[in-house]
């Protein structure tokens, strides 16, 4: 009975503690520690190295983020969330913000109360197939059996697309990315479908990655980015800013090299705007007016991130393609910072 | 003069709930029951308005919305255009599939060893010792990763059927094709009388139960014993084999044929439910067969020796007279274990195979982002299933336990 009782007060008392008042930013502040969503490993988006420290593209927004708010980019907490805990751990306040290959999409934003703040990776669904197959197209895979990661909307866009072609295909779902590639291996599918970059990202993992091509089709828009939760839109902007000062670093040739050098002024009123030298951008945020360049200082503008994580030079071998600054003819583009 | 034989009627009073001790003990259950009301009521509630804040709203609204995506295991119709409540229910059948086929076989293989275990030969007792322990002792999960990924290695692929000289062929007059996808047979199709050739052989299923019954009958009656085995299996093959043939073959054959990337035609029993159907059945095997050890060590010694002075051979002793007893103590611990097949059935996912978990657990959750909603439904459905099969076991049970007159 006595225990029952205090079991019970526990219970109380860890459910009452989801329900503080005080906004993110605060919270933040308070742990000292930004928590952050992140996958449980994907090769050069977000995996823990060597030593233990987390590395990838989405690792960076995070470190960014921290970096600007608590002028610390070790200050995180990386938590590793998998497909299923994602959307709770974030909605619950386990988490302050979710940097998870996660697909943008209607109903996430509307009906689960998020709040999307930008895309940090434009991926589309693409098909992989052994090359001795001979199948040139999507639209040749009538009757195939495909592997799929279970719970992506890759699952759906596969049902809508072989659905809208009129053909046929036998799913083979599958929990993770490492034991799809295990399945397609062995022939226990003839394709395997997920998102272009992690397909790239796995060949460059086989034994003989020429013998398997990548098809042309890319059915399906997945603008993947980092995500908060509704009702706090002071938060909400803090992550899509500093998201955007990434990129506006990289549009204006701001570097981790030169950023020093510039943050002492520049002839450029939007260099000294981004960087606090001119202008009250940061305390706008409810931040320090050096907060962009910290961000910035943290990994690398948006084009080192990429090519330290993804880019040609790294086994993922990714070409910027559509992720690519506008100015270059890609989508990637930074509202103004005025 | 009051007598002391008429004690007095002594009047109820608020000090005794807590000074007498008939009442003590109520008192306190009393104020436990309501404390765990009550605290029971603050967590739910707090739960509730929480979620309600976290913008996480209790709503079963999403049974009733598209599905979007496909199930490659479809015991009844189902598109991906149909509701999560389809996909949902389509899970639950694969889900009892499995329990069904998993329980019967486990069951088979679980008596099987569990009396060659108490076998005199020291080979036999000793092999069924080594699956036993092999089979209890490492966990499930890993059993189902390994079938499946021997499966999936060991056996060829479709495409190693093609061309020339393939390296794989198909077996039994060309009619089953094992492939690391599954297993490909011929399916029946029922063309004009084939009513009639499974009326017959309904009927003579029926009519071998009746030959059974009359034969225990001139067993118990007059002392005769008529051979049951061989007149079975006849009456059992030869007459649906001689209608189809009398009426010109009306139930043929659809045979799988390989077909652009896979077999097509045939019924098709996928290789992620053979390795999950395989790997539940031989886990939960260990553990019955050591039930069914336990039941046949406690029926006493003399049962044994009185069957065998009475001249009956080992086979019939182990057979009439020790399991019917055994089974009081073997089927209790029997509903645990079917119980344990059902919920172990959940672990599908890893081979991919469509059950109740993966798809109202998995894909509609992950879809729906209703994580809360779905798993306690996910909670419901097993909750059902397992008080069902407890429901029909202890109906079983309460007709095999000792009746006591």
């Amino acid at each position: 009975m006595n225990k029952s009782v205090f079991f019970g007060a526990l219970t109380v008392a860890g459910l009452m503690a989801g329900a503080a008042a005080a906004t993110t930013l605060e919270d933040v502040k308070a742990r000292g520690k930004l928590n952050c969503g992140v996958t449980t490993g994907v090769p050069g988006f977000a995996e823990p190295d060597a030593n233990g420290v987390w590395q990838g593209f989405d690792v960076a927004v995070c470190r960014a983020v921290a970096a600007a708010v608590l002028s610390d980019s070790t200050a995180v907490e990386f938590v590793p969330t998998t497909g299923k805990t994602r959307f709770t751990a974030l909605a619950s306040g386990e988490i302050d913000m979710l940097a998870r290959n996660t697909t943008w999409t209607f109903s996430r934003d509307v009906d689960l109360k998020f709040e999307f703040t930008g895309v940090n990776y434009y991926d589309g669904q693409g098909f992989m197939v052994p090359k001795a197959l001979g199948v040139t197209s999507a639209k040749d895979l009538d009757g195939a059996t495909v592997c799929i990661q279970t719970g992506t909307t890759t699952e759906l866009n596969l049902a809508d697309f072989f659905r809208a072609n009129g053909i046929s295909y036998e799913p083979v779902p599958i929990e993770t990315g490492a034991e799809a590639v295990q399945q397609y291996i062995a022939g226990a599918c003839d394709v395997y479908t997920t998102d272009a970059s992690a397909l790239a990202a796995q060949r460059a993992n086989f034994e003989v990655p020429g013998d398997h091509a990548l098809l042309p089709e890319i059915i399906s828009k997945e603008p993947l980015g980092p995500l908060v939760r509704h009702g706090d839109n002071e938060w909400g902007d803090i992550v899509r800013w500093t998201l955007n000062a990434l990129i506006t670093a990289e549009e204006l040739g701001v570097t981790s090299v030169n950023i020093e050098e510039l943050s002492a002024g520049t002839n450029n009123p939007e260099i000294n705007r981004l960087l606090g030298a001119e202008g009250e951008l940061g305390s706008m945020l409810g931040l320090e007016p050096e907060w962009a360049k910290r961000a910035v200082a943290a990994g690398g503008n948006y084009g080192e991130v990429f090519e330290r994580n993804i880019g040609e030079a790294t086994p993922i071998g990714l070409a910027r393609g559509l992720n690519a600054q506008w100015t270059d003819g890609g989508l990637i583009y930074s509202p103004p910072f005025r | 003069m009051a007598t002391l034989a008429d004690p007095i009627k002594e009047s109820f009073r608020p000090s005794m709930l807590l000074n007498d001790t008939r009442y003590r003990s109520l008192t306190f259950q009393f104020i436990a029951l309501v404390a765990i009301i009550a605290t029971m009521a603050f967590i739910g509630g707090n739960l509730v308005r929480n979620l309600a804040e976290a913008g996480l709203n209790i709503s079963y609204d999403f049974l009733g919305a598209q599905a979007g995506y496909d199930i490659n295991q479809r015991p009844i119709p189902y598109e991906s255009t149909d509701t999560h409540g389809r996909a949902a229910i389509v899970g639950l059948l694969n889900t009892l599939i499995v329990a069904i086929l998993g329980c019967i076989t486990a069951t088979v293989i679980g008596v099987v060893a569990g009396v060659l275990r108490l076998s005199p030969n020291w080979l036999v007792r000793k092999i069924m010792a080594i699956y036993v322990e092999m089979f209890r002792n490492v966990p499930v999960l890993i059993w189902i990763l390994i079938i499946f990924s021997i499966m999936i290695s060991a056996t060829p692929a479709p495409r190693d059927f093609r061309g020339e000289d393939p390296t794989a062929s198909m077996m039994l007059f060309d009619s089953v094709a094992v492939t690391n996808r599954g297993v490909f047979m011929p399916k029946p199709l029922l063309g004009d009388g084939s009513m009639l050739v499974i009326g017959i052989f309904i009927a003579s299923i029926i009519g071998i139960f009746f030959f059974r019954r009359y034969a225990r009958k001139q067993l118990f009656d007059h002392g005769r014993l008529i051979p049951t085995l061989w007149p079975s299996v006849g009456l059992f093959f030869i007459p649906a084999i001689l209608a189809q043939i009398v009426l010109g073959g009306p139930i043929t054959l659809e045979y799988p044929e390989l077909k652009g990337f896979n077999f097509q035609g045939g019924t098709t029993i996928r290789g992620s439910l053979i390795a999950l159907w395989f790997a539940l059945a031989i886990y939960t095997g260990a553990f019955i067969a050591e039930n069914v050890r336990a039941g046949i060590l406690a029926i006493s010694k003399g049962q044994t020796e009185a069957a065998a002075a009475l001249g009956l051979r080992p086979g019939r002793i182990m057979n009439l007279v020790v399991l019917p007893q055994a089974l009081r103590v073997i089927i209790p611990p029997l509903i645990s274990q079917y119980l344990n097949i059902t919920k172990n059935s959940s672990l599908a996912i890893a081979v991919g195979y469509m059950d109740l978990t993966g798809t109202l657990g998995g894909i509609t959750l992950l879809q729906t982002g209703r994580a809360i909603e779905a798993v306690l439904l996910l909670m419901l459905f097993y909750l059902t299933i397992s008080l069902l099969i407890s429901f029909f076991m202890n109906i079983y049970n309460n007709a095999m336990k000792l009746k006591e007159r």
